[in-house]
């Protein structure tokens, strides 16, 4: 059937620059680029194209330039192109637009609307550079109260404490699966999280047997509604372990890793037979109910002695901050909450764009509705879905989170540039993907490097930040919205933060 | 093929001579789930490798805690009760309840064997992925549900009853045998719902209408009948009270359910 979508980019290649290396026919996995011996000359078929930019990185000549094409269509506020365009896609094909990455669309970015406070006269502020900055924090359960018996000056705490993460910056690197993504890349976010002091976390993948010894110790191993991998081993030799109910991108719904995508490798990773689909079902079927949570909850205590915390991650959707509040109730000792933004490596375009709530108004409710209940010390919250920026983690932590989750930000680290074309499994940048000549293309130690220097990077802005609030401890910034100030944002949006407005 | 299974774990003694030589005894009357699981522990890290649970009474994940890097082994027989989860993510050990089991038996267990000389409830065997679980009498619902198989592992569930709704659902791997024992007509809807692997054997037979969409009902072939033949054996093994021949069984037809793709979602998207 003839397709009537337009090409969604333009590829101009300027003849005069091209040297025909024939590079760009080689990076492009989507076959945009062709060598016609008979011209000698590279014809690209912008249909073809995905908007990676792979090819204008890395032509040697700067010769290619890949634009966005303007809508062909008459100019029409309700009919969007995007809007026609997945209709007729659907229209020839009859089927569920699927696509990767997070929620695209203009939903209010409330970071951008939240202004920081700093010191000015009184209160000094303090320089990072100069004086100690504490951005070392604990996940998991604190308890109701401290019993401490001090003896010649020692200190000795009675009270028996909860298994605890200890992250040296508040950033975790969010759960991205071996299978969704290359081993390369997998593998570089451990190395990265390793060096930098902080945890991955397995996604639903499982962790390949060679990494456990190295990397199990920054690792948050999840278990979802597939269990794909899980055995008393995996569950054992992690730091902490995830019970993933939902996801942002994709609240509700489960998930496909479809058999293409399942190698030999991810297949043992998985332990499952490769070349079948890897079916996660949209809920665990063995949760029907919080009291139910509460028994997968502790099998996992009981799995793993007692001796790490287990974390819930749920997506933001409405009414979430009572069922959180259950969660801390069935023992969880990290809630992870997972905005509208949320990214992933496959979802229908439709749950991506239209479920959730946004991350900004989710962390706030989560943070109020445990205080009021006189249970915020139990668990943790990390918060994500949707964080860019280090000024996005100092608002996350100062609305109520503990520590953020990055996925997204962790992928453009190494090299991702949002083409949104993760389901096709063809990702040019080898992260994406697990056609091993891709895969390939992603040093583990230039990514790992790049991502250790984000962290670093976005650790000392914050110390930034912070200092200039005369604050000097993350535990001092954590749900204080004395600091945060709205601006352009309607009086329910500044209650639902609980922040006042700018000059206030 | 499935008789990779041959090697089997020595069992424990099933004519209530359970408290054999070396076997330790624990009464858990008034013991929390906790304090009942630390026990057991302990008396596997002290090298105990036969336990003997008296008095149990819904104390939950009875055998759940006993992964040990050195995969040590442990035998339990269980008097009374068991709770919910009992050998989720079992590593190895193998287990006997004298008497009924309650919800989630075997949750995402890797390997080792359970008996339940009575019934249990639902969700079990979900998720997992090796070992075997004998059940004498029924099951409740979604049992076995995405079950999966790797390589050498490949789970065994027989139920000497039937079950309810949602048997193998989403079913990714392994086998299930339900005999119908005491001519017990299998009534169960939504059976396989989603199935993309492994194999269902039912003695009797069932309606159309009961199955998922997603799978096919067929005659047992010759493969077929040498799994059905091994397991039943091992099943009239396990339970010499119920006074039932293998051949005895094996004279009724079985069906067999199985996924029509390994793909099942491979046309939905655009």
């Amino acid at each position: 059937m003839k397709s009537f979508v337009f090409p969604e980019f333009r590829i101009i290649r300027d003849e005069a620059k091209c040297g025909q290396c024939r590079g760009c026919e080689r990076q492009c996995a989507f076959g945009t680029h062709t060598y016609d011996p008979v011209q000698d000359r590279l014809i690209s078929d912008d249909y073809k194209c995905a908007g990676c930019q792979r090819c204008v990185v890395f032509c040697p000549k700067n010769a290619i330039e890949v634009r966005p094409t303007p809508s062909p269509y008459r100019a029409n506020a309700s009919w969007s192109r995007e809007k026609m365009e997945d209709l007729k896609k659907q229209a020839e094909t009859g089927g569920v637009i699927l696509t990767g990455c997070g929620n695209d669309k203009p939903f209010r970015v409330y970071w951008d609307h939240i202004v920081l406070n700093a010191s000015q006269v009184t209160n000094p502020s303090i320089d990072p550079l100069r004086e100690p900055m504490e951005l070392r924090t604990f996940l998991g359960a604190k308890p109701d109260v401290m019993e401490v018996k001090t003896d010649k000056g020692d200190v000795e705490i009675r009270t028996k404490l909860s298994p605890n993460l200890v992250v040296e910056t508040p950033i975790l690197f969010s759960a991205m699966s071996y299978g969704a993504i290359s081993y390369n890349a997998f593998r570089s976010l451990a190395t990265a999280a390793c060096k930098s002091g902080t945890y991955f976390n397995t996604g639903e993948g499982g962790l390949p047997k060679e990494m456990r010894e190295k990397f199990g110790k920054c690792a948050i191993v999840q278990v979802a509604s597939g269990r794909f991998g899980i055995d008393a081993e995996y569950l054992n030799c992690a730091s902490a372990v995830e019970i993933k109910v939902g996801q942002g991108a994709k609240p509700g719904i489960g998930g496909h890793l479809p058999g293409e995508k399942v190698s030999a490798e991810v297949a043992s990773t998985r332990m499952i037979p490769a070349g079948t689909d890897a079916i996660s079902p949209a809920p665990h079927h063995d949760i029907y109910s919080i009291e139910d949570l509460s028994m997968l909850i502790y099998a996992l205590k009981e799995a793993t002695n007692y001796e790490k915390p287990i974390s819930v991650k749920i997506a933001a959707v409405h009414n979430f901050a009572a069922i959180g509040s259950g969660i801390v109730r069935a023992g969880a000792d990290i809630i992870a909450i997972d905005g509208l933004r949320g990214g992933t490596g496959a979802a229908p375009k439709a749950i991506r764009d239209n479920v959730g709530i946004p991350i900004e108004l989710a962390i706030s409710s989560l943070d109020r509705r445990l205080r009021n209940e006189g249970i915020r010390n139990r668990c943790s919250i990390i918060a994500a879905g949707g964080i860019r920026c280090s000024a996005d983690i100092v608002k996350a932590v100062a609305l109520g989170a503990d520590a953020v989750y990055i996925g997204t930000s962790a992928l453009i680290a190494m090299g991702c540039n949002l083409c949104q074309k993760c389901n096709t499994g063809k990702c040019n940048w080898g992260i994406c993907t697990q056609d091993p000549r891709l895969a390939g293309r992603l040093s583990v130690d230039i990514a790992s490097q790049r991502l250790a220097n984000l962290i670093q990077a976005w650790s000392h802005e914050i110390s930034e930040m912070m200092g200039g609030m005369g604050i000097n401890a993350l535990e001092s910034l954590r749900g204080n919205r004395d600091h945060l100030r709205g601006v352009g944002l309607y009086e329910w949006e500044l209650e639902v933060m609980g922040i006042k407005g700018a000059g206030e | 093929m499935a008789m990779a299974h041959n090697a089997q774990p020595q069992l424990l003694e099933t004519t209530g001579s359970g408290e054999s030589m070396d076997a330790v005894e624990v009464d858990a009357t008034n013991l929390a789930t906790k304090e009942l699981n630390d026990r057991l522990r302990e008396l596997m890290l002290s090298g105990v490798e036969k336990v003997v649970l008296r008095n149990v009474c819904g104390q939950r994940y009875i055998g759940t805690r006993l992964y040990t890097p050195e995969h040590r082994k442990m035998d339990i027989e269980i008097y009374g009760t068991p709770g919910n989860d009992l050998a989720a993510f079992l590593f190895g050990h193998n287990i006997r309840v004298h008497a009924n089991a309650q919800d989630g038996v075997g949750n995402t267990m890797d390997h080792g064997e359970i008996v339940v000389e009575g019934r249990a409830g639902d969700v079990l065997g979900f998720s997992m992925r090796g070992g075997k679980i004998f059940v004498r009498d029924s099951v409740g619902y979604r049992t076995a549900l995405h079950m999966k198989e790797y390589e050498d592992k490949k789970p065994v569930v027989v139920i000497g009853g039937t079950s309810q709704d949602f048997l193998g659902e989403y079913m990714a791997g392994g086998i299930v045998i339900l005999l119908g024992l005491g001519g017990k007509p299998h009534k169960g809807n939504f059976l396989g719902t989603g199935m993309h692997g492994g194999v269902i054997y039912l003695r009797g037979t069932v309606d159309k209408t009961q199955v998922g969409g997603q799978v096919d009902i067929s005659p047992l072939n010759d493969a077929d009948k040498e799994i059905v033949d091994h397991y039943v054996s091992e099943f009239v093994q396990r339970f010499p009270d119920l006074g039932i021949g293998k051949e005895e069984i094996l004279k009724s037809d079985f069906i067999r359910l199985s996924a029509k793709s390994k793909r099942p979602y491979v046309k939905l998207y655009a």
